[in-house]
């Protein structure tokens, strides 16, 4: 049967009813306009009644209104030509340079829709291994400073590029044809291709131009040691993770040193137990430094006393080894100098001696030290040294004395700020206005800046082409990631416009890396693909063989030409704080609010006092949570400063400190008038000698983010032990928390236990099975972690993302707090807001001193437990120190996600605890039943402008370019917390998933961990077992912190070990 | 006595009333004009109240951060004064539901003006959990609203939320036995009153009295309600400070984290409650010239109770440093340790002489008699009780687990500014009431006026 097939567009087509056949004639139906059905006559007799329309109003108008309500439209326009490079959402990330005379650090830059929003180390660097301090990457943040000029200035007022350029050509021509003196007054420069420039500015104006280099952090004694011992003016780079013993006499070689931060990844290794291998690390100091407090045997002395006690261990290390001794080195501490000296010796060649004098002479001796402990090429490199420092005091001084005879016809000033960093002030400003030509490229109007008649800010280094050559051989580029943001100009682009050379900087360092190529294993390379590797690694290391030279150093006349520092009641030492530095960036909001490692004080500087000191001297301790300090004025030769004094625990007594960086008058408005300023004291050495301290009557508030210093005998919360006693048993002082489960207790926890898989995995989260297993065996006690109250999450399948702390890595330098305020948009609260216990830190380094007073003596002498606490609240007078960072704890069972009436903070299945800001309703009751106290309300409305939180840069719109977008910025009235930075782990997540493939170990990184230079916290997956933080999470150093509350945190800490020996410490 | 009826029990009406009596004292505050006095005391709780919400006002504007607060003490005055005023809510339903069904009849002396101070007292309290969010606009977020956020839905198991549906239940409970109890009485005023004198007046208090006519089937109907709120207001007496408790101990914090909490706060609820109503009562039985409904054995009877509860209320704090001791948890140990030596030992010691030792010297039935004393001591036992919640909330939080996070609270004045505030709120309510509403029952005070024949003998 043969069948015609029928195909049909439709069933009105197939029906083929009448109303289908009308339309198919009419192909183009009449328009139904709205003036149609008014035309139309039988209008009255539509069925739209009056009660309808009154409805179909009503509804219009309620539309139309609620319309209206939405929240308005911001708008972001789209580029019109897509840059290659950029993909709004991707960041990406440039290899740079940072150097500002102080600190050196090879980066990455990651930037943002063509925003530089945070620093991260460079791991390529071999110099600095990818470690980066906190100064480094809260740098980011004075790009966007709007303290800084926005355009060149004369005598202060705004002015044009080419009218300065005109005069000061004009003026530098006249002096340069009359062979009058120009004076370049620079910070160190370790650029190769502004050396260059300088040359050629020096070639071009002729003789009388002359380079002085001024550090306000001085290294002149070392750089005059090595010059006489070695014939280089340099710094021995040090290798701090091949040094077995390490005797530092002051030096605060992890934070304030030169290459602090690289220091610290070295010793860092050298703290891991495991191995059963540590570092032994004596210090001899008077202020509590952040290595002294890392110290295995610290022995407080006073500045005075330093020179004789190096002299005295370099005579028993002499005597030991055969060399020469020499006269002097009478030290009241002879026992840990014997034990030092023994155990250098004990560790020939892999030692390291370090001191932070600023005296040739005591350099000179410790080199000698070093020397016959055979250093020199093992752990301390001077064949391939440190350019990092450069300045010579002398020179300055008598530049000073120059300026103010009136020799000086011009002076141009690089990086230098000394009418507020050098000692004599005055002198260098009397100097200064009898000086013909002064120009300063400061980025501001600074104090110096002030006195010139010419401004010509230099760019920001993220807004810069330069390069570097911080140690021999070993060269990095700087490279700008973002336009300049004001009318500014690199200085070294200034210098080569004046000296007549109308290149590019770039094209400068371009064509003197050249030369670099040239000498390079990589010649064969085209020059252009051996710039761009470079560039793109941000680091080239020249294949080159250091120069070995011979020590050469006179020990004798150099313990001859050792100043004598002057006694007294006090005595001074100023000291470098791991936040602040030397005050160049003292207008970053972001390191004024870090708190220092040690005090825990933020925005200010204070004389660091003992505090059996401070009783005798009447000054308040501060206990109890007191802010209101008492003012000292101390006074030195003839200047008088007044500062606030704060007790610290192991300050040697009859010493006191103060750190430099404070008290800046022009740095903007968010570091003038913060603290005062030590430098006036200075007078070319940190060791300022004998002072007289006065109490006032004049109180001044502190602002510390802990109040409370000491671990009231709760040892499981910062766990320690010995060196031996771990290569003994590695669980020491790790016992596991324990809990009493009655054998009736046991067994109705093991019919809870069943019934439901809780996807148990090898950690130890619910074993109720162990733990009746162990009660029925007789012992009622089990471990905290096998109890378990509630049912636990399926934690067992996909990604649990967890975080080890090793708390014996921990050197507590703060880089991981703005790293996390970096990546996170952490408000900035200000002075008062943390005095009031504010501070919006999601990640905090507690540090613990040691008390007199412990358990043990307690029971021993029948102290009762009233006195007992009370004694704990004080720390010993030398006290040991621990830090511990805490940040929120993930838990599995989290106390805070139970009492949120609003279900605004959840678990994720991820093993996260999650805070949803949008849900927060701001009850508080989260962080009050969270044991950690880790959770930070918005008390007010620090962004947006809205509320006077002027200091947080969220605030103005120039500031508000450092946000991280990935980010939401909080309103007030919410809670926020530790996200374990979620958005990295979503962002590696979907990397992974376009890729095809798992998420691997350390491709994702909490911004902490990213910044930590110790590698102390780890973070990755612990459902992955063969990730570094797995491995550290069944570590037998592992515990959680309050383990017996039942929380079950993801975040592992891993017990203290201190390599001491038994009474020692 | 010369009598030949039994006299077993003081009457609890003195003064030979008659039924007209009783209606021209209760009626005569509403009738008549407010006094000097009256107004002194108005016009200075009203300026209190102001105060208050200006600084109410001023907190939601700026922000929290204009209290005392800080990030290891979130919680300080806000819930302090939160869980006082809950407690001082708790004695009018203990008076009007809990004695009513134990037949106690001396409770109608003082019933009305007990429930009154319980509304008054739970909108003090209930002004606390809704100030003291960040984000108050948000707050009806904690009820289990259906809404367009997607699946968000409230969190059953935060204590927090279990608190708005205990203080909402109580709230409405107690208002609608209050005002059930109002209505005879408004009819009477009504009745009382000529229209043509106060017309507003007699229409508002017709409106009021619901068209109350005093038949048979209307009281019959009146004591069975009474009967059926009675029982449904007493396991709340048991059920708000009981939720209340747990905000603290279902939590991990020592010294929050403590299963005597429930019994522990409600008898320290009622404790501070009398103490309340003992305030009121004895100035008011004296301004309003109630001295022969509010007799010197109604004092009594509640002293008996003050001491009672401030007994319990003892044995709780002891109890509670025994089980510290006992439990081996250093934390614990400490929690309770630093209260009394910490540095908040002198709100510890004013809590232990106002609450503990204070309420025994009640034993002495010339003390326990005395109005003076009485005064004293209901004023020292509110202040003991506020100083119960501030050890519980501040001292426990303010030194916890790290010692790292300790630290101190010190109050700003706008957290004392709102606290006055809610003081005047509560007496500008109460001095209202006083003048608007019968501040005794006057229908139930009727029936057990004494009306033998031997009144008439005399």
């Amino acid at each position: 049967m043969s069948k015609t097939k029928i195909y049909w567009t439709g069933l009105d087509q197939l029906h083929n009813t009448p109303e289908f056949q009308e339309s198919a004639e009419n192909e183009f139906t009449p328009a139904t306009s709205a003036e149609h059905l008014l035309e139309s006559e039988n209008l009255d007799e539509g069925t739209t009644k009056r009660r309808d329309f009154l409805k179909f109003l009503g509804f219009s108008v309620g539309a139309a209104t609620l319309a209206a309500c939405e929240t308005p439209v911001n708008k972001a326009i789209p580029y019109l030509n897509k840059p290659e490079e950029i993909t709004p959402g991707v960041p990406n990330y440039y290899a740079s340079t940072f150097f500002d005379g102080t600190d050196y650090a090879s980066i990455l830059v990651k930037t943002r829709e063509g925003r530089p929003i945070k620093i991260v180390g460079n791991k390529n660097s071999k110099v600095t291994s990818g470690a980066i301090n906190s100064r480094v990457n809260s740098s980011v943040l004075s790009l966007y400073d709007s303290a800084r000029a926005g355009s060149p200035m004369k005598a202060g007022e705004a002015s044009e590029w080419e009218t300065v350029d005109k005069e000061i050509g004009e003026a530098l021509a006249k002096l340069g044809e009359a062979g009058g003196s120009i004076v370049l007054l620079t910070e160190t420069i370790i650029s190769p291709s502004a050396k260059k420039a300088i040359a050629e500015f020096a070639t071009k104006y002729g003789e009388g131009v002359k380079h002085v280099t001024y550090d306000a952090l001085s290294a002149s004694g070392s750089l005059e040691a090595n010059q006489a011992c070695f014939g280089v003016k340099a710094l021995p780079a040090y290798d701090f993770a091949s040094a077995d013993v390490v005797v530092s006499f002051g030096a605060d070689f992890i934070a304030g040193f030169p290459n602090g931060a690289a220091n610290a990844v070295g010793y860092g290794k050298m703290r891991d137990p495991k191995g059963g291998k540590m570092s032994r690390h004596f210090q001899f100091e008077s202020n509590m430094s952040l290595a002294g407090s890392n110290a295995d045997v610290r022995v407080a002395i006073k500045p005075s006393e330093s020179a004789e006690a190096i002299i005295s261990l370099y005579n028993k290390v002499a005597k030991a080894t055969g060399g020469n001794t020499v006269g002097g080195g009478n030290s009241e501490y002879e026992s840990a100098l014997s034990q030092a000296a023994k155990e250098l010796v004990g560790a020939k060649g892999k030692s390291i001696v370090v001191s932070n004098s600023n005296d040739a002479g005591v350099q000179t001796i410790v080199n000698a030290i070093n020397n016959l402990l055979g250093n020199y090429g093992s752990t301390l490199d001077i064949a391939k040294p440190l350019y990092v420092k450069a300045g010579i005091d002398s020179e300055m001084t008598q530049l000073i004395a120059d300026m103010n005879a009136g020799k000086v016809g011009a002076l141009l000033m690089h990086g230098v700020n000394p009418s507020y960093s050098y000692g004599d002030a005055a002198a260098f400003n009397s100097g200064l206005a009898k000086v013909g030509l002064t120009v300063s490229f400061a980025d501001r109007l600074d104090e110096t800046a002030a006195g010139v008649a010419y401004l010509c800010p230099d760019n920001h280094y993220l807004e810069s082409w330069n390069d570097s050559e911080p140690k021999a051989g070993s060269y990095s580029l700087t490279q700008p990631t973002i336009q300049p943001l004001f009318k500014t100009r690199q200085f070294q682009e200034s210098l080569l416009k004046w000296s007549g050379n109308d290149t590019s900087y770039y094209n400068y360092i371009q064509s003197n890396w050249a030369g670099i190529h040239a000498a390079s294993s990589n010649a064969s390379m085209l020059f252009n693909d051996f710039f761009n590797t470079a560039l793109f690694n941000g680091v080239f290391d020249a294949s080159s063989e250091g120069v070995v030279t011979e020590f050469a150093g006179d020990v004798n006349a150099a313990a001859g030409s050792i100043k004598k520092s002057t006694t007294g009641d006090f005595e001074l030492e100023l000291y470098v704080k791991a936040g602040m530095g030397d005050g160049s960036q003292a207008n970053n909001p972001w390191l004024q609010e870090l708190p220092d490692p040690i005090s825990r004080v933020t925005w200010d500087n204070y004389i660091m006092m003992s505090p059996s000191d401070m009783i005798a001297n009447g000054f308040s301790r501060l206990e109890r949570g007191d802010f209101m300090a008492n003012v000292a004025e101390i006074s030195v030769n003839d200047v008088k400063i007044k500062a606030p004094v704060y007790p610290s625990p192991g300050q040697k007594k009859g010493t006191i400190g103060l750190a430099v960086g404070y008290g800046r008058t022009a740095a903007g408005a968010c570091g003038n008038e913060v603290g005062v300023n030590a430098f006036s004291v200075a007078h070319g050495s940190f060791t300022v000698g004998a002072v007289t301290v006065s109490k006032t009557d004049e109180t001044h508030e502190i602002a510390q983010t802990q109040s409370h210093h000491t671990l009231m005998g709760r040892s499981a919360i910062l766990k320690e032990t010995t060196l031996s006693e771990y290569k003994a048993d590695p669980k020491a002082g790790n016992p596991d928390a324990l809990l009493y489960v009655s054998s009736a207790g046991a067994k109705k926890e093991e019919s809870h236990g069943h019934g439901d898989d809780h996807g148990h995995d090898d950690e130890g989260h619910g074993h109720e099975e162990d733990a009746h297993a162990e009660a029925s065996h007789g012992n009622p006690y089990v471990a905290a972690n096998k109890v378990n109250l509630w049912d636990d999450h399926a934690i067992g399948s996909g990604h649990r993302w967890g975080m080890s702390v090793d708390l014996s890595k921990c050197i507590g330098c703060g880089a991981c707090v703005t790293g996390c305020g970096s990546e996170n948009n952490v408000p900035v609260v200000g002075k008062e807001e943390v005095r009031r216990g504010r501070d919006m830190h999601w990640l905090r380094i507690d540090r613990y001193y040691t008390s007199d007073m412990t358990e043990e003596k307690a029971k021993a002498e029948g102290v009762g437990a009233i006195d007992k606490f009370t004694a704990m609240e004080a720390a010993a007078e030398q006290p040991q120190v621990a830090f511990q960072p805490v940040m929120c704890q993930h838990c599995n069972h989290a106390p805070c996600e139970t009492v949120c009436p609003v279900a605004a903070t959840t678990h994720s299945n991820e093993g996260m605890n999650m805070m949803t800001y949008n849900r927060c309703i701001g009850t508080r009751y989260c962080a009050n039943n969270c044991p950690y106290k880790v959770r930070r309300f918005n008390w007010f409305q620090y962004h947006n402008g809205s509320q006077d939180f002027s200091k947080n840069p969220a605030n103005d719109d120039l500031g508000r370019m450092v946000l991280n977008p990935d980010v939401v910025v909080r309103d007030r009235g919410v809670m926020e917390k530790c996200s374990f930075c979620i958005q990295g782990i979503q962002a590696a997540k979907l990397k992974a998933k376009k890729a095809g493939r798992k998420v691997a170990d350390e491709e994702v990184q909490s911004a902490c961990a990213e910044a930590c230079p110790t590698n102390a916290i780890v973070f990755g997956d612990l459902n992955d077992k063969d990730s570094w933080v797995a491995g550290n999470a069944k570590d037998e150093r592992s515990y959680h912190l309050l383990e017996e509350v039942g929380v079950q945190p993801n975040v592992y800490y891993m017990t203290k070990v201190r390599n001491v020996v038994e009474n020692e410490a | 006595m010369s009598s030949h009826e039994a006299w077993i029990r003081e009457p609890l009406v003195l003064g030979d009333k008659s039924y007209h009596d009783i209606s021209n004292d209760i009626a005569k505050p509403i009738e008549g004009k407010a006094n000097k006095q009256w107004w002194i005391a108005f016009a200075i709780a009203l300026t209190a109240m102001l105060w208050g919400v200006g600084c109410i006002m001023y907190t939601i504007g700026v922000g929290i951060g204009t209290w005392g607060l800080n990030k290891t003490v979130e919680w300080a005055w806000d819930i302090t004064n939160f869980v006082w005023w809950v407690g001082i809510g708790h004695a009018g339903t203990l008076i009007s539901a809990v004695l009513l069904l134990f037949r106690q009849k001396w409770r109608m002396a003082i019933n009305r003006s007990a429930e009154a101070m319980t509304i008054f007292a739970v909108i003090c309290a209930a002004l606390f959990p809704g100030i003291h969010m960040g984000r108050i606009w948000m707050a009806y977020w904690v009820l289990p609203l259906p809404n367009q956020f997607g699946s968000l839905w409230v969190n059953f198991n935060s204590p927090l939320l279990w608190d708005v549906f205990a203080i909402s239940t109580y709230f409405s409970v107690s208002l609608v036995f209050w005002y059930i109890g109002l209505i005879p009485d408004f009819a009477t005023i009504r009745d009382r009153m000529e229209k043509a004198s106060r017309p507003i007046s007699q229409t508002v208090y017709s409106i009021m009295s619901f068209g109350w006519s005093g038949n048979a089937r209307a009281w019959h109907r009146f004591e069975e309600i009474s009967l059926v709120l009675a029982g449904l207001a007493t396991p709340l007496v048991l059920s708000v400070h009981t939720i209340v408790s747990m905000d603290f101990a279902t939590s991990v914090i020592p010294g929050w984290h403590t299963t005597i909490f429930p019994p522990y706060f409600v008898a320290g609820a009622i404790f501070s409650g009398f103490a309340m109503v003992l305030t009121l009562m004895l100035v008011m039985r004296k301004v309003v010239n109630l001295e022969e409904y509010i007799t010197i054995n109604h004092i009594e009877l509640m002293n008996k109770i003050i001491m009672l509860t401030g007994s319990i209320v003892g044995v709780a704090y002891i109890t509670e440093l025994f089980m510290s001791w006992y439990s081996g948890v250093a934390y614990e140990q400490y929690a309770f340790l630093n209260r009394a030596s910490g540095p908040y030992w002198w709100a510890y010691w004013a809590m232990m002489s106002c609450n503990v030792i204070s309420p025994q010297l009640f034993w002495s039935k010339r003390l326990r008699r005395n109005i003076t004393f009485t005064f004293i001591l209901s004023i020292v036992v509110n202040i003991g009780m506020w100083f119960e919640r501030f050890v519980i909330i501040v001292t426990s939080l303010h030194r916890d687990y790290l010692p790292s996070s300790w630290s101190m609270f010190y109050p700003s004045w706008v957290d004392i500014g709102i606290f006055i505030g809610t003081i005047g709120i509560f007496f500008t309510f109460f001095l209202l009431y006083a003048r608007t509403f019968p501040v005794l029952p006057i229908a139930e005070v009727k029936s057990i006026l004494k009306s033998t024949g031997s009144q008439y003998k005399k």
